[in-house]
């Protein structure tokens, strides 16, 4: 079980979060083309660490930053956004 | 003489059980030598599941290449290949995909006699429930599609389904009351270590290394071009090298410095103990995501949902495990009364359109074979022999030519769920 430290409510179980995707793939209004599709379709998927965007849907609906190992689940920094 | 004498031996029949009759069973060989790396290769094939296995035998078999290199971080088919829930199919909408597991529903059907061994491919049908009016059109509609391209699909009415699976709940108070059907019966199931084992014995015995616990660290270039890969082996040097292992092809491509439209997900699976036979067919239902059949040995296995977020832990969150229980339960109230024999995971390659990749890579001399969602044993044979054609030819046979890596910066994705570019919606 993975348990994820929501800054307003504690450390709650994964299953109230939903995951939202990599904070690289976020597309911004003044990215070219290229960039936008290496944003929108492609992913640098690290068996290892990688900043993600989750939220707290099935809690107090807060977005986070989280950096989680991809192995192990751990997760090293929370931060709302 | 000798030899030809022990390579008759060598192969599986009634002959060759009755002579070990005799001799008590002590003439049978290993099915396959532990090769040692050799410093070069015409092809050099990463990642030793079925889909590798069965690029290895095709370019041996079919295009004459035989020196060519399976290399495997673990052991063969310890990856997905045995932890997929053994279902056989090719009842998709789109004729791309279509087109593509026919190809490899047609090689199934013939496996066993091709490998000279026993892969236990079973078609006792794969159907699909529907649970309302609007899954009947669906299904209606998807078996349209399939009639159109020449796929057996037939729709059926409750009564039918009732008659096929008896112990369905069929009552109007069912959790998920059942409207119909639609069936595939050329589809099935298949012994998932038996493919690996029969790939890897057909491959060896042409003459291709199948190398185990040999990891790929890194890849050898010259300038652009990739020309052989590191390993915890050593260097081994290779004309074309494919990467052919699917849950972990965004670890082995980012080694070449490539990000790929996958993301790897947990996919969970269950198998309960051992019962008298109870279900012959493949039930699945798309509108709850869940999937069982019965195995051979009389378990009942079956599958749900992936676990909605990236990882690469093989194992995965009990939530997911208990969704799909309840949903298989819902459905066949008699599987309350068993008890799971054992729950695992398997890492799956979430691509960004629900379709695999088979293509060339931005850098010559590297193939990616990935991309296959918690689709991909049913295409072993198929995925492989697409696979052997591209990288004895250079060129994508017209089957995979839709599957290349371009298609997403190009707008031509193949998205059978139309989920868009967000795998965890899948």
């Amino acid at each position: 079980m993975m348990l994820i430290p929501c800054p307003h409510c504690g450390p709650r179980v994964q299953e109230e979060f939903a995951y939202e995707r990599t904070l690289d793939s976020v597309v911004r209004l003044d990215d070219g083309p290229v960039t936008a599709m290496s944003r929108l379709y492609t992913r640098a998927n690290p068996r290892g660490e990688e900043i993600e965007i989750w939220s707290h849907v099935h809690g107090c609906g807060q977005w986070l930053r989280l950096r989680r190992d991809r192995v192990t689940h751990a997760i090293s920094d929370v931060e709302a956004i | 003489m000798v030899r030809i004498a022990s390579l008759a031996w060598s192969r599986y029949s009634a002959l060759s059980l009755l002579r070990g009759a005799i001799g008590g069973h002590r003439h049978w060989g290993r099915a396959w030598r532990a090769a040692e790396p050799a410093p070069s290769y015409d092809v050099v094939v990463i990642g030793g599941g079925g889909h590798g296995l069965a690029t290895a035998y095709y370019l041996a078999a079919e295009h004459g290449i035989r020196r060519v290199a399976v290399l495997e971080r673990g052991w063969i088919g310890g990856g997905n290949t045995g932890r997929n829930t053994t279902i056989v199919r090719s009842n998709y909408r789109q004729p791309e995909l279509q087109r593509l597991f026919e190809y490899s529903l047609k090689l199934w059907h013939g496996l066993s006699d091709e490998l000279n061994y026993n892969t236990m491919f079973s078609p006792r049908g794969a159907l699909f429930l529907g649970h309302s009016d609007a899954d009947m059109m669906r299904l209606a509609e998807r078996g349209d599609a399939m009639r159109a391209m020449g796929l057996d699909a037939d729709l059926m009415s409750p009564d039918e389904v009732a008659r096929l699976v008896p112990l369905l709940d069929m009552s109007k108070e069912a959790r998920w009351p059942i409207f119909g059907g639609l069936i595939q019966r050329r589809g099935g199931t298949a012994r998932h270590d038996a493919v690996a084992w029969g790939f890897a014995r057909a491959a060896d015995a042409l003459g291709v290394d199948i190398i185990e616990n040999c990891e790929v660290t890194g890849f050898l270039r010259d300038a652009d071009r990739v020309t052989g890969v590191r390993t915890t082996r050593g260097d081994i040097v290779a004309g074309r090298t494919g990467i052919c292992v699917a849950g972990n092809s965004g670890h082995v491509a980012g080694l070449a410095g490539i990000r790929l439209p996958i993301e790897s997900h947990t996919l969970q699976a269950w198998v309960t103990e051992a019962v008298k036979p109870m279900i012959d067919t493949v039930v699945m239902s798309q509108t709850l995501h869940c999937y069982f059949s019965q195995s051979d040995k009389g378990g009942i296995v079956g599958g749900g949902d992936p676990d909605f977020f990236p990882s690469y832990a093989q194992r995965g969150a009990p939530i997911r495990l208990e969704e799909s229980i309840a949903q298989a339960i819902a459905l066949v109230p008699a599987f309350a009364r068993l008890r799971i024999l054992r729950t695992w995971a398997g890492v799956t390659d979430m691509s960004f359109d629900g379709s695999p990749i088979i293509g060339e890579m931005p850098l010559p001399g590297l193939y990616l074979n990935g991309g296959w969602c918690y689709g991909g044993f049913k295409a072993t044979p198929g995925s492989g022999r697409l696979y052997a054609h591209l990288l004895a030819t250079g060129e994508s046979h017209p089957v995979a030519a839709p599957f290349d890596l371009a298609r997403f910066a190009q707008g031509r994705t193949i998205d059978e769920a139309g989920a868009g570019p967000m795998p965890q919606n899948r």
